[in-house]
């Protein structure tokens, strides 16, 4: 049977997820102003491909938190 | 009692005997630091999905600006109103969106939203200069285009779109695509 994590390293892994969930994030900021600049411009052909990219970004992270308090429980 | 645990609860009881609570409380500094990195990586993926959302609001409402259509045609003055280097503010397409038609010729007008695309400040006309100049933080646009050429503005003024019919100047839509 595997052995659970340590604080140690659940705390490593905390710290790894939120690194990737940060740098996800600024993505997803960086995605938002430049549709809003495409928008107000009248630029409508990235709306929709950002708005995707920014769900999938946000589904990523999601995903990452749930495998978080997943670990916690072990 | 965790191994891992540098003190003990107050209550003395076991990990599993503790209120839910407490587990969002620690009392030492290793735990505090693991919760307290999770709570923040919370924190951001709701602020991830608060971008999302932010997304789809931008898509709503260009679902909308698409089913609105052209603005009205509307009448702006008469064409020898206006002498050439000269320029008249107007209301176009609603009341509170104002505009400015430079004549830069004698046969060639142009009208552009008056706000600035940085900051909304209400740009001048600088015929003489050819350009248009936004007092705010000095964002200049080209005359002719209405293109960013100076300062902070990154895209162009809306350009309104006019017709001369029987010695009379009109608008007949908005040129929204100026990026």
């Amino acid at each position: 049977m595997k052995k659970p994590f340590t604080r140690e390293q659940k705390t490593t892994i905390v710290y790894g997820i939120l690194c990737i969930v940060l740098v996800i994030v600024v993505l997803q900021l960086w995605l938002l102003t430049a549709t809003m600049n495409a928008y107000l411009g009248g630029d409508e052909s990235i709306i929709l491909p950002a708005a995707l990219a920014s769900l999938i970004c946000f589904l990523l992270n999601a995903g990452l938190l749930r495998y978080l308090y997943a670990m916690e429980k072990k | 009692m965790s191994s891992e645990r540098i003190t003990t609860t107050p209550d003395g009881k076991t990990d599993a005997e503790q209120p839910r609570w407490r587990k969002d409380f620690p009392i030492d500094w290793p735990e505090d630091n693991l919760v307290a990195r999770r709570d923040f990586t919370k924190f951001m993926v709701l602020t991830s999905f608060a971008f999302v959302v932010g997304q789809f609001w931008i898509m709503l409402q260009n679902f909308f600006r698409a089913r609105r259509g052209e603005p009205l045609i509307r009448r702006i003055a008469g064409a020898q109103e206006i002498p050439v280097g000269g320029s008249l503010t107007f209301s176009y397409p609603e009341d509170n969106h104002r505009s400015v038609l430079v004549r830069t010729s004698e046969n060639e007008f142009v009208a552009f939203s008056q706000e600035c695309t940085h900051l909304s400040c209400a740009v001048v006309p600088e015929v003489e200069r050819n350009r248009f100049l936004c007092p705010c933080h000095q964002g200049i646009f080209d005359l002719k285009t209405g293109q960013p050429v100076a300062g902070p503005p990154r895209r162009g003024l809306e350009r309104i779109k006019l017709e001369i019919r029987q010695g009379s100047v009109y608008a007949t839509g908005i040129e929204t695509r100026t990026a």
